[in-house]
C-alpha cells in the first residue's frame, strides 16, 4: 500500500521500507534546537551528536527584561561555546526561532526535525516533518535519535481561488472554525489543492505554523518551485521533494472551496472560534492594542500589506500598534523596502524581532480587560497577559485596518 | 513505578491548555522558578485557589477533550509537583502526552471518562492495563494503555526520561559512571 508524506519521511529515517500508522519507531533526526543543552550537561555528556545540526537563538525574553533572564541567556552562551554549536544567533542577528532557523537552512524537503517549541510544525512548510520535542530533545542532542508513533494522516484539500485580502491566516482560521481545533490531534495534516499551490510561502507558513493549534504532529505542504526559491542559497545539501503515493491512506479527507472566503477573525478563547470579520462589525469591538508580530504573521509580505493599508493614515488615538518582525533579517528587508517608515509615520511602535508580546512575556503585555487584535496564533485566556484580557486573532491586514478604526475592522474597506 | 493508583477526582473541561497549567506571565517570565513555586499558579485563571489550597497529594485529575493543548511548556511538571498521581482525559494533545511520559506522570487517554465520574468521587486506575474503577459507583471503564515494549511504556516504567537517559548513556559509553 502507498504511503503519505509523513509515512515516507518517517520510514526513511527509521531505516525501514514502509511504516504504518500506529507503529512506534526510533528515527534518526536531521536537526534539533539547543534548548536542552543544560540537561545534556547535567547528564554529564560532553559533546552533542552533531554540532552543525543544533540551532539556537534566545527569542522569548529577548533581550532580557530581568536579571534572572539575563543570567539564563548568559548561561546559554556558555553552553553554546562549550558544545561548539555552529548555528547560534545572537541578538541583532536572530529573531524568532522558527523564522531564523529556516532562514539559516535548518529545514529541507524530506527531512525530519524535532526541536523545542510547540510551533515547530511551522517547518512543515518546507515539505518536511518538523515537530516538537520538549524534554526529550536532550535525547536527540545526545544520540541524534528520537522515538515517534507514526501518526495517522489527514488530507485537507484547498480548492478554488483565494480572494484578494485573504491570506494564509484567513484560510487556517476558516478551516479550524469548521473542523475544530482537534482535527489534527496526533495526526499529520497534509495540505494540498489549487489554493495550496497559489499560496505564497509566507501564507503556507502561517497554515503550518498553526498546525499545533489544530493538534497536529506534522503540518505539511508539498514542495514546489516556491519552496526551492526560498531554500536557494540557504540549504546547500541535496534534497528531494516528497509526495504522497496516489494510493496512500488517509484517516480523513476534508475539502474546502475558498473562492468565497472573506477575512476572518477568531474570537477570544480558542483559535477555532473563527468567524467572518463582517459578522462582528455590528458589535463594534474596541481594541486597545493591535499586534503585528510573532512567528505566525510578521514576514515581509505581512509588513508590506500593513504598510499598504496604513500608508497616509494614522493609528487610532486610542490604540497602540506594536510591530515586531519575525526575524532581524525580515526587519532589515522591511526597513530597506520602506515599510517600517510607513508604519512609524502612521504612529506604530516598531520593536525588534521578539516573542515577547505574543506569549504575554514582555514588551507589550495586556492589562485587565484590555482587548488586542493580534496576527499571532493563540487567543487562549491570559495568553498575552492578564487573564481578564481578550485576544482576537486575524491576518495582518485585519490588524492594520483595526488599528486605524480603533475597533475590529474589515481590511476590504481600506483598499 | 507503582502500577495501581487510587484517589479523589478533580474534574476539568475540554481544551485545558498548558497556558492554564503554567501561565506565561507567572512562570515563563520568571526563569529559575522552582517546579513547586510554578505549580502554585496552575489553573489560576480557570480555577483560582485550586492549586494553593484544594488539590492534595494522591488526587487524580480528569479532563475532557484535547487536554494540554497549546504551548509546549511542560504542564505535567506542575501537575506532578501538585502531587497528582494520574491524569485521565477524553483526549490529550500530543505534546502534552509526550511531556507527561517524560515527566513520569501517568496520563491516560480514557474515552468516556467525563461521563463516568463526578468530581469528588474516588477511582482506582491500573496504569498498565488501563482499567479504571469508580470506587463510589462500582462502574468500570477501559482507558487506552501503553503497549508493553513501546518506547513510551519503557519511559514511563523507568520513571521518566531522566532514568531512561542515564541507563542509555551508560550503555552507549557516553558517560563514565
Ligand atoms: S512568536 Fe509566539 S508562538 Fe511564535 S515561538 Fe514566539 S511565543 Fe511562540
Amino acid at each position: 500500500m502507498g504511503m503519505t508524506i509523513a509515512e515516507k519521511i518517517l520510514a526513511a529515517h527509521a531505516g525501514a521500507d514502509t511504516v504504518t500508522s500506529g507503529q512506534y519507531v526510533w528515527c534518526k533526526v536531521d536537526a534539533t534546537s539547543g534548548h536542552r543543552l543544560p540537561e545534556l550537561e547535567e547528564f554529564g555528556v560532553d559533546r552533542v551528536w552533531d554540532k552543525d545540526k543544533v540551532f539556537m537563538v534566545d527569542d522569548h525574553q529577548a533581550p532580557p527584561p530581568t536579571i534572572a533572564a539575563a543570567n539564563k541567556v548568559k548561561e546559554l552562551r556558555r553552553l553554546i561555546k562549550k558544545y561548539d554549536i555552529t548555528n547560534f544567533f545572537e541578538y541583532g542577528r536572530g529573531g524568532i526561532l522558527h523564522q531564523v532557523f529556516a532562514e539559516n537552512g535548518m529545514y529541507a524537503p524530506g527531512e525530519l526535525v524535532a526541536q523545542c517549541d510547540s510551533h515547530s510544525t511551522a517547518g512543515g512548510v518546507f515539505n518536511a516533518c518538523v515537530t516538537n520535542a520538549n524534554l526529550d530533545a536532550v535525547h536527540v542532542l545526545a544520540f541524534g535519535e528520537l522515538w515517534f508513533r507514526v501518526p495517522e494522516s489527514v488530507r485537507v484539500i484547498l480548492n478554488g481561488t483565494l480572494p484578494s485580502w485573504c491570506v494564509g491566516k484567513d484560510v487556517i482560521l476558516k478551516v479550524a472554525s469548521e473542523l475544530g481545533t482537534d482535527y489534527g490531534l496526533y495526526r499529520s495534516v497534509e495540505y494540498t489543492g489549487p489554493v495550496a499551490s497559489q499560496m505564497t510561502m509566507a501564507q503556507r507558513w502561517t497554515v503550518t505554523n498553526m498546525g499545533v493549534e489544530v493538534g497536529a504532529k506534522f503540518a505539511i505542504f508539498e514542495g514546489d518551485d516556491k519552496t526551492d526559491a526560498f531554500l536557494k542559497d540557504r540549504v546547500t545539501r541535496p534534497y528531494e521533494h516528497v509526495t504522497a503515493d496516489p494510493d496512500a491512506s488517509y484517516v480523513a479527507e476534508y475539502e474546502f472551496d475558498l473562492s468565497d472566503l472573506t477575512p476572518m477573525v477568531a474570537r477570544p478563547g480558542d483559535p477555532g472560534n473563527g468567524v467572518p470579520v463582517e459578522s462582528v462589525k455590528s458589535e463594534r469591538v474596541k481594541v486597545d492594542q493591535a499586534f503585528l508580530g510573532s512567528c505566525t504573521n510578521a514576514r515581509l509580505e505581512d509588513l508590506e500589506v500593513a504598510a499598504r493599508i496604513l500608508k497616509g493614515r494614522k493609528v487610532h488615538p486610542d490604540v497602540r500598534m506594536l510591530v515586531s518582525p519575525s526575524s532581524q533579517e525580515v526587519f532589515g528587508e522591511a526597513l530597506k523596502a520602506g515599510y517600517l517608515e510607513t508604519l512609524l509615520d502612521a504612529g506604530a511602535l516598531v520593536e525588534h524581532s521578539t516573542c515577547g508580546p505574543c506569549y504575554g512575556g514582555h514588551l507589550g503585555v495586556l492589562g485587565d480587560h484590555e482587548t488586542c487584535i493580534s496576527s499571532s496564533n493563540r487567543n487562549f485566556t491570559g495568553r498575552m497577559g492578564s487573564p481578564l484580557s481578550h485576544v482576537w486573532l486575524s491576518s495582518p491586514a485585519t490588524v492594520a485596518a483595526s488599528a486605524i478604526a480603533g475597533e475590529i475592522a474589515d481590511p476590504r474597506e481600506y483598499l | 513505578m507503582e502500577t495501581v493508583k487510587s484517589g479523589r477526582i478533580w474534574k476539568f473541561g475540554d481544551h485545558i491548555s498548558t497556558d492554564f497549567m503554567m501561565p506565561g506571565h507567572r512562570v515563563l517570565a520568571n526563569p529559575g522558578i522552582s517546579p513547586e513555586e510554578a505549580a502554585k499558579f496552575c489553573m489560576e485563571a480557570n480555577r483560582p485557589g485550586w492549586a494553593v489550597s484544594e488539590v492534595q497529594a494522591g488526587d487524580i485529575l480528569v479532563a475532557g477533550k484535547n487536554f494540554g493543548c497549546g504551548s509546549s511548556r511542560n504542564g505535567s511538571q506542575s501537575l506532578k509537583a501538585l502531587g497528582l498521581s494520574v491524569v485521565l482525559a477524553e483526549s490529550v494533545s500530543r505534546i502534552h502526552l509526550r511531556n507527561a511520559v517524560n515527566t513520569g506522570l501517568p496520563t491516560l487517554v480514557a474515552p468516556g471518562i467525563t461521563a463516568f465520574v463526578e468530581e469528588g468521587q474516588r477511582i482506582e486506575v491500573n496504569i498498565v492495563t488501563g482499567t479504571v474503577e469508580n470506587l463510589d459507583t462500582g462502574g468500570m471503564l477501559q482507558a487506552e494503555a501503553w503497549e508493553e515494549g513501546t518506547p513510551p511504556y519503557e519511559l514511563l516504567m523507568a520513571g521518566g526520561l531522566d532514568a531512561f537517559m542515564r541507563a542509555k548513556l551508560k550503555e552507549r559509553g557516553l558517560v563514565s559512571s
